[in-house]
């Protein structure tokens, strides 16, 4: 037998979780992770291909065919380096990339078998001694001065040191601003909210993400010698142009995200016990109210709770209301199963945990008592042409009403760009949906500002936003040497 | 970490404190406000700037006890720190001469609207300013309002000072007396902050005579920035974010009714987050000694 061939017989390895009828009752991670021993059989289970077609499937080009055979070398350490090269934020990664589109897609031993299961590699080594390191460190404290202590330039040109700014301390934020940084710049992350981390932070729940996790890796980006600002909200509290202008930063990178919640424009929609998916979720990760009343900030718990959605935020949403104490969480999505934007493996979690989907059903209305949510008046699709999606568009089934009793409403039907800080730029061009224009480098349409992540691109992944991040970082450091401006 | 310069008690149940915020002391507009969180299990609160000092670097709020983290905040000496506040956030009063205007405050709703008389004042208004409270003791910022006004009233609704009863009333009655008189000139615009059902009121007496008045709306909010929605008021039938389309909006286009019942929206929480607080804490409001 030669070597392929054993390397095929291996079975890829399964990642230990908390059986769902105990995670339903916590808040704590899913995933526990892969045993060193497991992570070292799975590593040597890759070809080690002489082109890599894995690294063609990764947004930031992380040199995997390497990283995973210093794991197989034990030399776990050194794997987390190389992909540090080109990835601030594995920890973060290796828990919340769609792989199974990405870089695993891409996986030769995939065609006849499973794929090396490089996201779950990627999580091992970033978390490997990192256990033992978190029980010393427990409470990690991000807070830093609110009062942004800047010093007005007087001179912009004075010295060595060349400062640019990052507006968004999100995945894309953090990644350019770690890049400009390894570049040779100052760099000032401005953040409107009171903790880092953007969407993996009031976004992603704990027990998908854990926050410490999220913490750790801010650490590692402050560590590299970032300067973050919390609660500066670019727009209000100081301007681009001030930025440029009066605080000497020569470059700006706007990285906002898709911070502007959707609702569905139907009746009802503002009665009590409706909410945004940002909102539950904000309250839930962000302000910890799934620890209420320990915590001051409340949320609805109700036994009965409708998410509406079938995206990522969706599952998370509707998984959340799970864990504090919900009966029956209906995720309601208009279109079908396999149409379901949000991850396989979160659907299988969901569906494990028992959220029940139903599908092809739309909410019409939202119907109310008192001011109160009481029922939601649902009308049953079915997928006529395929739209611009690639997916059958959903059509009404004439007649087909009916109701669900709830208490509580979930809209998680996708989210916009928050105009805040794009309104107070004079002049820049947006595009229909109020994302920013910007070319493939990030260039916007004023002279020294990028921007990239979802800002631009609309609501996609963390990882298509740190590539944004990272190849604006570049090109913010070509503009600044070279002046030109395409 | 924010420092609270000074705290300054108005009333049995009113505090005043200059926090830290030079940022924001510098950039803040009439009718805008802050997001204060007090500490790490803190929620994150809106409050209306009361007062801006770019010369000092302090922002003032003014705070009316009615839950767990006002009552957190007001047992916080000065000198103490809150670990955030960001702002300026919202959109800024509309200011220009508009001719005679009258400055209508509520109870804690006196604090905002002090700042938007100055600046209405200083844009070359007659102002009208119409205070009201419970009594006497718990009006507050009688003599700045005053200070900024050209004519100055206080209603209270005991009767214990100023005119027995509501504002609304007052101002009902002040609008028929220019009405009818030929040496007053009638009111141009009304901004009413206060209570919700002192709003309310208010833009009941002034829809009839089509006078324009702007509402402040204290909605429920988390980021404040426009990101959560939690906010959500009905403005001329339209949704709109408190947040970031407001706080301010025409009063005779506000559905109050909505406003009213998403206030509702935590109380259960909110009473046992509070007994939960009152079970380790004292509000030690009465007893503390500034």
């Amino acid at each position: 037998m030669n070597n392929e061939n054993k390397k095929i017989k291996i079975p890829r390895a399964k990642m230990p979780e908390q059986p769902a009828q105990e995670r339903i009752k916590n808040f704590k991670e899913v995933e526990l992770g892969l045993s060193e021993q497991q992570a070292v059989q799975e590593s040597r289970r890759c070809l080690q291909c002489k082109k890599p077609l894995c690294v063609d499937g990764c947004p930031v080009e992380i040199d995997i065919k390497s990283f995973i055979k210093l794991i197989s070398e034990k030399e776990h350490k050194k794997a987390l380096d190389k992909i540090r090269e080109k990835n601030a934020l594995p920890a973060i990664c290796g828990r919340v990339c769609p792989q199974e589109d990405q870089c695993e897609k891409k996986c030769i031993l995939g065609i006849k078998n499973d794929p090396v299961a490089i996201g779950k590699l990627e999580r091992f080594v970033s978390d490997f001694g990192e256990k033992d390191k978190k029980d010393k460190k427990d409470k990690i404290s991000l807070q830093n001065n609110s009062i942004p202590k800047l010093e007005k330039s007087t001179n912009t040109s004075g010295g060595n040191v060349i400062k640019s700014a990052v507006i968004g301390a999100g995945p894309a934020g953090l990644t350019c601003a770690g890049e400009l940084v390894k570049l040779g710049y100052e760099v000032t992350i401005f953040e409107a909210l009171h903790k880092a981390g953007g969407v993996l932070i009031y976004g992603i729940p704990e027990f998908r993400l854990p926050k410490s996790v999220v913490e750790r890796e801010i650490e590692y980006v402050k560590s590299m010698g970032v300067e973050l600002i919390l609660d500066s909200v670019i727009g209000k509290t100081l301007t681009v142009d001030e930025l440029m202008n009066k605080y000497g930063y020569k470059s700006v990178f706007v990285a906002t995200g898709a911070g502007l919640p959707y609702f569905m424009d139907i009746p009802g929609e503002n009665l009590n016990g409706v909410y945004s998916a940002n909102e539950y979720l904000t309250r839930s990760n962000l302000m910890k109210a799934y620890i209420f009343p320990n915590w001051d900030t409340p949320i609805k718990k109700a036994s009965k709770v409708a998410v509406i959605g079938g995206g990522n935020v969706a599952l998370d949403s509707a998984r959340t209301a799970k864990r504090l104490g919900s009966e029956n969480v209906y995720l309601i999505y208009r279109r079908g199963e396999v149409e379901m934007p949000g991850r396989i493996e979160e659907i299988h979690h969901a569906k494990a945990e028992g959220i029940e989907m139903i599908f092809l059903t739309n909410p019409v209305e939202i119907i109310g008592e008192n001011g109160w949510v009481k029922k939601i008046r649902c009308i049953k699709m079915e997928l006529g042409e395929i739209d611009s999606s690639g997916r059958g568009r959903p059509v009404p089934l004439k007649g087909s009403e009916h109701d669900i009793e709830v208490e509580v409403v979930i809209m998680a039907i996708g989210q916009g760009p928050n105009p805040l800080l794009t309104s107070s730029i004079p002049g820049l061009k947006l595009n229909k949906k109020g994302n920013i224009e910007a070319d493939e480098a990030g260039r916007t349409n004023i002279k020294g500002v990028f921007a990239g992540g979802d800002i631009v691109s609309g609501a996609a992944t963390v990882i298509l936003a740190m590539g944004a991040g990272r190849v604006a970082a570049h090109h913010m450091d070509e503009y600044i040497k070279t002046g030109s401006w395409l | 970490m924010v420092r609270l310069i000074k705290k300054e008690q108005l009333t049995e149940d009113i505090v005043k404190f200059d926090i830290e915020a030079p940022i924001i002391a510098e950039k803040a507009k009439a009718g805008q406000f802050v997001i204060i969180r007090t500490h790490e299990e803190g929620e994150r609160i809106p409050l209306t700037i009361a007062d801006n000092d770019p010369e000092k670097g302090t922002v003032s709020i003014v705070v009316l006890r009615a839950g767990r983290t006002t009552c957190y905040l007001m047992n916080m000496a000065q000198g103490e720190h809150i670990l955030d506040v960001v702002g300026p956030l919202g959109r800024e009063t509309e200011i220009e001469n508009f001719g005679k205007i009258a400055v209508v405050g509520g109870g804690v709703g006196i604090a905002p609207i002090l700042p938007i008389t100055k600046s209405m004042k200083r844009a070359g208004n007659y102002v009208v300013s119409i205070i009201g409270a419970k009594n006497s003791q718990s009006s507050i910022l009688k003599e700045d309002m005053a200070a900024f006004s050209d004519e100055s009233y206080v209603c209270t609704d005991d009767g214990s000072e100023g005119f027995h009863g509501f504002v609304s009333d007052f101002l009902s009655d002040y609008i028929t007396k220019s009405e009818n008189s030929k040496n007053s000139k009638n009111i141009d615009r009304v901004i009413a902050i206060g209570p919700v059902l002192m709003m309310r009121a208010v833009s009941e007496v002034t829809r009839k005579r089509h006078i324009k008045t702007v509402v402040s709306l204290n909605s429920i909010m988390v980021d404040g920035t426009g990101m959560c929605g939690a906010c959500r008021v009905e403005v001329n039938k339209e949704t709109r974010f408190a947040c970031v389309d407001g706080p301010e909006f025409d009063g005779h286009e506000v559905n109050f009714d909505l406003l009213l019942s998403r206030h509702k929206m935590y109380l259960k929480e909110e009473k046992e987050s509070m007994d939960q607080y009152l079970k380790d804490h004292e509000c030690k409001l009465l007893k503390h000694s500034i």
